[in-house]
This record gives structure tokens, C-alpha cells and sequence, in this order.
């Protein structure tokens, strides 16, 4: 039995099935961070002080000396979406070399997205900066947190993709395209959040 | 030896495993029912101790003493009011979450979609079985629960913090449950709208859908968009239990006498706005694709046309939107000030609107037929009225003003639970009932049916109806002694025997569709089962083969000419006109 619309578009939507179903994955995480969000604006308004001081003082000057790095990882992450649409633009050229070549930057990018944010985490944990300290740090950990959770969901599907899933390509091009094309997608929201997260966690404080 | 285990494999894969739409909607029909069925004990028990508080549980007393002794209660086998407040927020949680919602967008909506659009299986058979299994261990977590120190979540099916923040263990438990719960939901409910949309088949354009395949796709799209802010709640309240954060906690909370060692800073509020961003369009969930089983079976037994198929559609997709902005009429009282409430009694009165297009459609669909008055339909017929005392009594509810006193009181409980158990529960069983011989090939008893109908209409309304004169009179929801303690609630007390009464009848009332199921399940298959016994005109109906499918569903991918309803066309030999007939 084969399901329709796997592969080849359907004439009157212009989807086939898993671009659909992403779009409406991607729906329900703009809801999810639109959730956080939310209680990101709700506690902040009804904060005296943003960020709050609590037992070790106030975060702000911490938090300026890691915009650099927060920096550094919006441009790094930026550079992974470029080469993961390049990947699958290879992948249109049936370029199988370059695509593994740019799938694997995308990948690279990734890892040092999370080295980098393993530093900014140990720095300010051991500054006793904690979850538990102020509503900020908080929100911070929760937010950023869920957004490292989703790079690391995106490196186990692409390292799949990149590693022993690529067997598709020989037996079903499209297919395997088709699949590269959704995993982009998710990828370029992952990214999307940073780029709201960077400002209203590190600048607008 | 090959050939032997070769029939394992295929044993799992068919039955345990399996990606076929019709086994994992019938995995999920068997698991809701079981937590139905342990939803519904936990309330019998609480009406025990609602009608004769702190006496002995007969029966089952030694259980509950046990139980108590297991989360560190003390019980000489009555309800304690720790294990009360336990039950009562996982009754709501099991009935919601457990056993209506995967009941009706689960089994219903993986069973039938498929068939009714003319499709072979769901868009993504593999995330189906993954939703199914999701779904069973956040079922199991919810359940193990029961048996943790300080028993399961106690806070209310609402979970408010910052009493929720701080209870037993059973609540963390409950927020991993519930995300498991969401994911679940998330899987299947994206689903279901891929395969509308793209897997129809050919003729079968959107004015030609069964109405049940409209309001299954207004719901799917409510729990995607819906269900997520909820999980950030979740994830919130884990990190105020787990890493000691202050979402929800405010500064200067004091608990027992002391201050909390926590930052505060917090809102208890913002709980409460996400919790019911999910749980206002969560009513619709439970309610819309209830009218659309309430739909097919009432135009099937009156052998003519819905009345008003358009506005039946254009109104449930103006209800799943408006059902977005309506969340804040559940939190008049949280002082969240006038300009807030206006707005959203506002949108609450709005929302009704399309609630009374669909029920009056369906009213007036009865108008002129030529109505067969068996199960099914009994159910559906049963269901309009039921479902028109819910909508109507949550009018009051919906205006700010009466709301003060309404609030939290037995009359809140009373208009849930008629637009959720003689309207939703009495869809499903309707549903069941017209949709048993697509699955097996027999046709239910319709005499134990018959009595089944009966009964539970009478005991259903004989629960709910005093909740609404105690609940004007005052009685909180809350009181795990049916308000003995409480002055006003004194002159209203007696109705609390006649509605435990009334809860233990409707479990009798239980037994012969239980039977019926069995019986039927046993009886010998006929050779040739009639695939249309209804005589009906929707795809599932009259292009499968004889039940049971095989995998894939139709034989030749069948072509759609015509709408939904076309029963008694003029000039036509039979009384209905099946959709693909060209």
C-alpha cells in the first residue's frame, strides 16, 4: 500500500505531505515560544527592576561582558541555515559531495552554537547566577534551554540525514530531497528563535 | 520453526505495532474506554464520601484503606479529604485528557477519517502508532501516580499554583503525564489535517466532506495551536518544583506560617491565562467533533439531507476560532479588571452564536424525516437537549456579573458536565454504535441498547440536575464533605444521596452495553456481512468490501461525485445516493 503525495505534489494544495506537516509543527512551536514569550512580557511588566536583583545582585553585568558571545553564536547559527540551504540547493544539482560538505558545516555550526552556550552556562552557574535566583535568570534558563533542546533534536535528525540516512538518496532521490527541504525548514526556525531570543534576553536589558 | 515465528512478527506488527489507521484507532477506542471506566469509578467513590462523609466505603473500603496507608494517609476505609482532593483532580484529568479526548479525535478521528475521505491510511502511518504509544506512557505515568507518597496531583484538574507549586509529588508527575499527553496530541492531531487536506480523494472537494471530517479538522487545528502554550506552562511549573524557579510564585508568599525561601517575583496569574488558552478551545475539542458523529447519525435516521450543511460549516470554523478569544471568562474573579472582563463576556456571548446555528441545524434537520428511531439515533436525539442545557446554563457563567456568585459553586460543575457527559459521552456512544458494524461486521443488540439509552438518560440527568440548585444555592465545588460544613449549603443537602444514587445507577446502567459489546464481539461473523447495513451514503460506507478492512482500505481508490447527504433524492430508485455514485 502506498500512501499518495509522499513524494510528488499535490495539484490543488502544491504540497506534498511532509511540507504540510512541518508548517504545522512549525505552527504549534511558534505557539509554544509564543507561550514563553508571553510570560516573558507578563513578569517583566510586572518586575520593579528588569533584571531583578536577588541574592548575588543583579545579572547586568554579567550579561554584558557574554554579549560577545551571544554575538558570535547569532552570526554562527545564521551561517548554519546559509549552508543548510545551500545543502539542499546541491541536492537539486544532485551534487552529493557538496552537499555532504555543507550538511556538515551546518552541523559543525551547530556543535559550536551548544560549546559556546556550555560556557555562558557553567560561567554564570558558577557566579551563582541559578535558575532559582531571580525571575530572569529563570527565563532565561527556561528559554534558552528549550531552544538548546530543539539544536540538539536538529543535530540527531541532520546527523542522521548526514550520516546513515543518506542511503536514501540512491534508492529515492525525491524523496530524500524532499527530506532535506523540511529538515531546512525546521533548522531555520531554530534559528528564527535565537534571533528573537538574542535581543530580549541579552540587549534589551 | 520459520513458519511459526514468522506469525509472531506479523502477530506484533498487525496488532501491537502496527501502523494500519483502523488497528491504532481501535488501540486508542480500548485504552480511552478503560481510563473512562476508572475516571468514572474515582467519582463514585467521591460520591460516597459526598453523600455519607468520613463513613466507610463499602465494598471497596479495604482498597482506599490500603491506598491511603501506600501515599501516607490515615483511613479506617473511608475517603480521606487528601485522597479526595487526589481524585477529584484526576477524574478530570483521566476523563479529559484520557478518556474523552483520545476516545474521540483518537479512535474516532484515526478510524474514520481515512475511510470517509476515500484515503488508504493516514498521511504519516508511523507518527500514528508513535502518537498511540505517547499516549499510553503518559496514561501510565498518570496512573502510577496513584501509588506515589502524598498521592497523585491534588491541586485540581487546573492545577493552580502556587498551591500546585508546592504540593506532593504527584504533581511533577502529573506535568511529565501531561507533557507526554500534548505530544501525543500534537502527532495526531497534525495528522489528521494532512490527510484532509491532502489525501481526499479524487472529487471529494471541501463542500463534499462529511460534516464529522470538517469538525475533526477544525478540532485538530484547535489542539495544535492550543495545547502548546499549555506545555510552556508545564515546563514552567516543572522548573518552579524542580530547580526552585518563582514563575508562579509571588514575592512574599507565605505557606504555614512561613515565608517561602523562593525570589519570588512571580504571577499566579500567568498560569492561569496559559492553562486556559489550552483548556477554553480544549471544551471545543471535547464538544465539536461530538456534533459531527451527532451530524452523521441524525441525517442517516432521517433519511434526508442536513439541514443547513453550509452554515453547519462556516459555524464550526467561526467556533474554532472565537474559541481562541475566550479564554479569560474563566478568571472574572482574579481581578484582572472590568475592561478585561467586558472583553471577554463580549467574545463569550459572540461564541455562542454559532453554537446555537449548529443546534438549531440539527433540529431542524429532524423536521419532515422519516426518523428510525433506533440506538444511534436514541443517543443522538438524547444528545440534543443534553447539550442544550449545558450551552444554555453557561450563559450566566459567561457574564461577569453573575458569574461572582456562580463561580467555583456545583452550578459550574452541572453545565460542564451536561455539555460533556450526556453531550459528549452520549455522541461517542451514538458513534459506537453506528460505526460497530464498519469495525466488526455485526450490528449491536439494539434491545440492550435500547435499555442502555434509557437508563443512562435518566441516572445522567438525575447526577447533574440538583448540582445546578446547589449550586445557586451557593455549595463550593470543593468541599470534600458535599458542604456538611457549611451553613448556607444546609437547606440543598439532601439532593447529594440522590445524586451518589443516581452515579451507582448509572454504572448499573453501564452493564448492558458492556454486555452487548462481548456478545456481539463473540457472535459468529456472517459469511458475507452487509458492509451498508444503515443504508447510508458516505464512503465508509459504500465503497469498502465487507469488514474487517484489510490494510489499505478500499480495493480501487473510489471517485466522488456528489455531497455528503444525499438521502431521498427525487427520481432516484433507492432512498439514498451514495456519494460516489456518479
Amino acid at each position: 500500500m502506498e500512501i499518495p503525495y509522499n513524494e510528488e505534489l499535490r495539484e490543488d494544495t502544491g504540497l506534498y505531505n511532509a511540507k504540510l506537516g512541518i508548517w504545522l509543527f512549525l505552527a504549534s512551536e511558534v505557539m509554544l515560544f509564543g507561550g514563553l514569550f508571553s510570560a516573558y512580557i507578563l513578569l517583566r511588566t510586572g518586575a520593579p527592576i528588569w533584571p531583578p536583583i536577588g541574592e548575588h545582585g543583579s545579572i547586568v553585568h554579567l550579561l554584558k561582558d557574554t554579549i560577545p558571545h551571544a554575538t558570535f553564536n547569532t552570526v554562527v547559527l545564521i551561517l548554519s541555515s546559509v549552508t543548510m540551504v545551500m545543502s539542499w540547493v546541491a541536492l537539486k544539482q544532485k551534487n552529493i559531495s557538496k552537499f555532504k560538505i555543507y550538511l556538515g558545516t551546518t552541523l559543525v555550526c551547530a556543535f559550536i552554537f551548544l560549546i559556546v552556550k556550555y560556557f555562558e552556562y557553567s560561567h554564570k552557574i558558577h557566579e551563582g547566577f541559578v535558575p532559582a535566583h531571580d525571575t530572569y535568570m529563570a527565563l532565561y534558563f527556561t528559554m534558552t534551554g528549550l531552544h538548546v533542546l530543539h539544536i540538539i533534536g536538529g543535530i540527531i535528525v541532520l546527523a542522521y540525514l548526514w550520516g546513515p540516512g543518506i542511503k536514501m538518496w540512491n534508492s529515492e532521490p525525491v524523496r530524500f530531497t524532499n527530506r532535506i527541504e523540511v529538515a531546512g525548514l525546521y533548522w531555520h526556525f531554530v534559528d528564527l528563535v535565537w534571533i528573537f531570543l538574542f535581543p530580549v534576553l541579552y540587549l534589551l536589558n | 520453526m520459520q513458519d511459526s515465528e514468522h506469525h509472531q512478527e506479523s502477530f506484533w506488527r498487525k496488532y501491537i505495532f502496527s501502523t494500519d489507521h483502523k488497528v491504532i484507532g481501535i488501540q486508542y477506542g480500548i485504552t480511552a474506554l478503560v481510563f473512562l471506566f476508572l475516571g468514572f469509578s474515582l467519582m463514585m467513590i467521591m460520591r460516597w464520601q459526598l453523600a455519607y462523609p468520613d463513613t466507610a466505603i463499602p465494598f471497596l473500603g479495604s482498597l482506599i484503606k490500603w491506598l491511603a496507608s501506600v501515599n501516607g494517609y490515615a483511613s479506617d476505609g473511608n475517603l480521606p479529604a487528601d485522597l479526595y482532593n487526589a481524585f477529584g483532580a484526576m477524574h478530570g484529568t483521566i476523563m479529559i485528557f484520557l478518556g474523552v479526548v483520545p476516545l474521540i479525535v483518537g479512535a474516532f478521528g484515526n478510524y474514520l477519517v481515512p475511510l470517509q475521505i476515500g484515503a488508504p491510511d493516514m498521511a504519516f502511518p508511523k507518527l500514528n502508532m508513535a502518537s498511540y504509544w505517547v499516549y499510553f506512557i503518559g496514561g501510565f505515568v498518570m496512573f502510577f501516580s496513584f501509588f506515589l507518597p502524598g498521592g497523585a496531583a491534588n491541586s485540581g484538574w487546573t492545577s493552580y499554583p502556587p498551591l500546585s507549586d508546592i504540593a506532593t509529588i504527584g504533581q511533577t508527575y502529573w506535568l511529565i503525564g501531561m507533557i507526554f499527553l500534548i505530544t501525543s496530541s500534537l502527532l495526531g492531531s497534525m495528522n489528521i489535517i494532512v490527510t484532509i487536506i491532502q489525501l481526499r480523494a479524487e472529487g471529494m472537494t471541501w463542500m463534499r466532506l462529511p460534516f464529522f471530517i470538517w469538525s475533526q479538522l477544525v478540532t485538530s487545528f484547535l489542539l495544535v495551536l492550543a495545547f502548546p502554550p499549555l506545555e510552556a506552562a508545564g515546563i514552567f511549573q516543572l522548573m518552579d518544583r524542580v530547580f526552585g524557579t518563582s514563575f508562579f510564585l509571588p514575592t512574599g508568599l507565605v505557606v504555614g506560617g512561613e515565608a517561602l525561601d523562593v525570589s519570588g517575583g512571580g504571577s499566579p496569574l500567568l498560569w492561569q491565562h496559559l492553562f486556559w488558552f489550552l483548556a477554553h478551545p480544549e471544551v471545543y475539542v471535547l464538544i465539536l467533533p461530538g456534533m459531527g458523529v451527532i451530524a452523521e447519525v441524525i441525517t442517516n435516521n432521517t433519511r434526508k439531507p442536513i439541514w443547513g450543511y453550509k452554515s453547519l460549516v462556516y459555524s464550526v470554523i467561526f467556533l474554532g476560532f472565537m474559541s481562541f478569544l475566550v479564554w479569560a471568562h474563566h478568571m472574572f474573579l482574579t481581578g484582572m479588571g472590568q475592561g478585561m472582563s467586558a472583553f471577554f463576556q463580549t467574545t463569550t456571548m459572540i461564541i455562542s452564536v454559532p453554537s446555537v446555528i449548529i443546534l438549531s441545524c440539527f433540529m431542524l434537520s429532524l423536521w419532515g424525516g422519516s426518523i428510525r428511531f433506533n440506538t444511534p439515533m436514541l443517543f443522538a436525539l438524547g444528545w440534543i437537549p443534553m447539550f442544550g442545557i449545558g450551552g444554555l446554563t453557561g450563559l450566566p457563567l459567561g457574564l461577569s456579573t453573575p458569574d461572582i456568585h456562580l463561580h467555583d459553586t456545583y452550578y459550574v460543575i452541572g453545565h460542564f458536565h451536561y455539555v460533556v457527559a450526556p453531550g459528549t459521552i452520549f455522541a461517542l456512544f451514538s458513534g459506537i454504535y453506528y460505526w460497530f458494524p464498519k469495525i466488526s461486521g455485526k450490528i449491536l443488540d439494539e434491545r440492550l441498547g435500547k435499555i442502555h439509552f434509557y437508563f443512562s438518560f435518566i441516572f445522567m440527568n438525575g447526577i447533574f440536575f440538583p448540582m445546578f440548585i446547589q449550586g445557586l444555592a451557593g455549595v463550593s465545588r470543593r468541599l470534600a464533605d458535599g458542604g456538611a460544613s457549611y451553613a448556607h449549603a444546609q437547606g440543598v443537602l439532601q439532593y447529594n444521596e440522590f445524586m451518589s444514587y443516581s452515579s451507582w445507577l448509572l454504572a448499573i446502567a453501564q452493564i448492558p452495553f458492556i454486555i452487548n459489546l462481548i456478545k456481539t464481539i463473540i457472535q459468529k461473523t456472517p459469511d458475507d456481512p452487509d458492509p451498508n447495513p444503515w443504508n447510508a451514503t458516505t464512503v465508509e460506507w459504500t465503497d469498502t468490501t465487507s469488514p474487517p478492512l484489510g490494510h489499505g482500505n478500499f480495493e480501487k481508490a473510489p471517485k466522488i461525485y456528489r455531497g455528503p447527504y444525499e438521502y431521498s433524492v427525487p427520481g432516484d430508485s433507492k432512498d439514498f445516493t451514495p456519494q460516489t455514485q456518479n
